[in-house]
């Protein structure tokens, strides 16, 4: 057994959390810089330098790329062989987040309850965690901040086997016209195909979270991210839906084992600033 | 791609005129910032026949909800949120004289119809930019909603903001025009 004191949990998300809202990764930066070069729309090409002058200074200013640094998406990856100790899992990443979002000048944008007070936490808590436990005596967390504005324009469509890839095709494309310019765009679309309802979601969001340089290591599936991004770039929407050809940046598809019965395909959308950081404790 | 335009406020009706889809601007001078919860407010107000907090006549509202600032800063990323929320409040405070407005996103039918009825501009600001766009923010002061936090009414002194004129006082529409210009088979 390895221990792990909650107490370098905590300092990890934090971390992460200002990491994750303030420095874009590097190959995000080299994406951003050849679209700005590509995109035949003026009005476009404006859109794409600024966003590239922005990554500029949120990086040297440490201060958030974008005002809305979201609900903490926490994915951590629990190796069965460590030893939580001090505390809380749980209680730990929140804090963690709390620490973040407050020490690093981030907005706090959670509200407590949805429906009836709608009031802020004030420190950006709860988390959205996904736990996992796996082999080994590590642990893993990656965190992808999530803003409305893209989260927003997600859909989810339990489709059946005989609507087949056609089907699915269709549903991607149908999601990214209707989100518009909502996302932000240029975005980061992530796509999860199989499982049941909250897995193809799950799927999405871990698609969405991918590094921008991935591929699907299923070669089919790999075709069809290359394939689904040339269909969404033809819909015009282009970078803040003011017209052009880059209306996402990348496509990425995760599958999983369904039902005999089901195809349920699960839509995330990611904004122009598709942040994420991991950290392996 | 032409030089932008400069503009100051107010933005008076005269300035909109002028003012057509695709057009970028770089405004200076004083703007207000009000996204949800304060519009909910504002028209509240209005609905009880009170005065708005603010004298809107050729002013400029900018949906925003700042990150906090830091220590010796006037205001920390400062992005676009998105308009359509707005809509439903936008038309009372287009007959009121209101100007211009800043965000990101389209507008219902119902706004279009009334700006080209007030004489109103919209501008979009980069979403996603709030890091540069915060740099052009040289002061930001709370008028009123102050328990409201990064979603209260407050005035900012702009400097060279950069935005692009997305729907003008003649009925232009770039979200429509832009796309269909870009859209293929």
């Amino acid at each position: 057994m390895r221990e792990i004191h909650v107490d370098q949990i905590r300092d990890a998300v934090a971390e992460l959390c200002i990491k994750a809202n303030c420095l874009l990764p590097e190959d995000f930066f080299k994406v951003l810089r050849s679209s700005a070069e590509n995109e035949p729309s003026p009005v476009g090409r404006d859109v794409l330098c600024q966003l590239v002058e922005n990554a500029e200074i949120a990086a040297a200013d440490m201060s958030p790329i974008c005002q809305d640094t979201g609900l903490a998406v926490v994915f951590a990856e629990v190796g069965q062989d460590v030893h939580i100790v001090g505390g809380a899992f749980e209680e730990a990443v929140d804090a963690g987040v709390a620490k973040g979002y407050t020490d690093g000048y981030l907005r706090k944008s959670s509200v407590a309850e949805p429906l009836f007070e709608r009031k802020n936490t004030r420190d950006n808590t709860p988390a959205v965690l996904h736990t996992r436990l796996v082999p080994g005596d590590r642990l893993r967390i990656k965190l992808a901040p999530k803003g409305a504005g893209s989260e927003n324009k997600g859909a989810l469509a339990m489709l059946v086997p005989a609507d087949g890839l056609e089907g699915v095709k269709r549903f991607v494309v149908e999601t990214v016209r209707h989100a518009g310019s909502s996302p932000c765009p240029p975005m980061v679309v992530g796509v999860g195909i199989g499982g049941n309802m909250e897995k193809a979601c799950l799927c999405a969001k871990w698609a969405c979270a991918r590094d921008i340089n991935s591929r699907n290591p299923d070669p089919r599936y790999a075709a069809l991210e290359e394939e689904l991004l040339e269909l969404v770039n033809k819909i015009g929407t282009g970078p803040q839906g003011l017209g052009g050809r880059t209306t996402a940046f990348k496509v990425n598809v995760e599958f999983c084992a369904t039902h005999i019965a089901s195809l349920p395909v699960a839509v995330n959308i990611n904004c122009n600033a598709a942040r994420h950081a991991e950290v392996e404790l | 791609m032409s030089e932008p335009i400069r503009l100051t406020t107010p933005l008076t009706k005269d300035k909109v005129k002028q003012l057509k889809i695709g057009d970028r601007v770089l405004i200076t001078g004083t703007i207000y910032a009000a996204r949800d919860a304060a519009h909910k407010l504002m028209v509240e107000a209005l609905d009880r026949g009170e005065p708005l907090p603010i004298d809107i006549r050729d002013q400029i509202i900018y949906y925003v909800g700042p990150a906090p600032a830091k220590p010796g800063r006037p205001i920390g990323s400062a992005g676009p949120t998105t308009a359509g929320r707005m809509d439903a409040y936008t038309p009372r405070l287009l007959d009121l004289g209101l100007t211009g407005m800043i965000a990101k996103g389209n507008r219902s039918k119902a706004v279009l119809d009334s700006m080209q009825k007030n004489t109103a501009v919209y501008f979009a600001a980069t979403g996603g930019a709030g890091a540069l766009l915060a740099q052009r923010i040289k002061s930001y002061d709370v008028i009123a909603y102050a328990d409201l936090g990064p979603e209260a009414l407050a005035a900012m002194r702009v400097e060279d903001f950069p935005a692009t004129v997305v729907a003008d006082c003649h009925g232009g529409d770039l979200y429509k025009e832009g796309i269909k210009a870009y859209a293929r088979d």
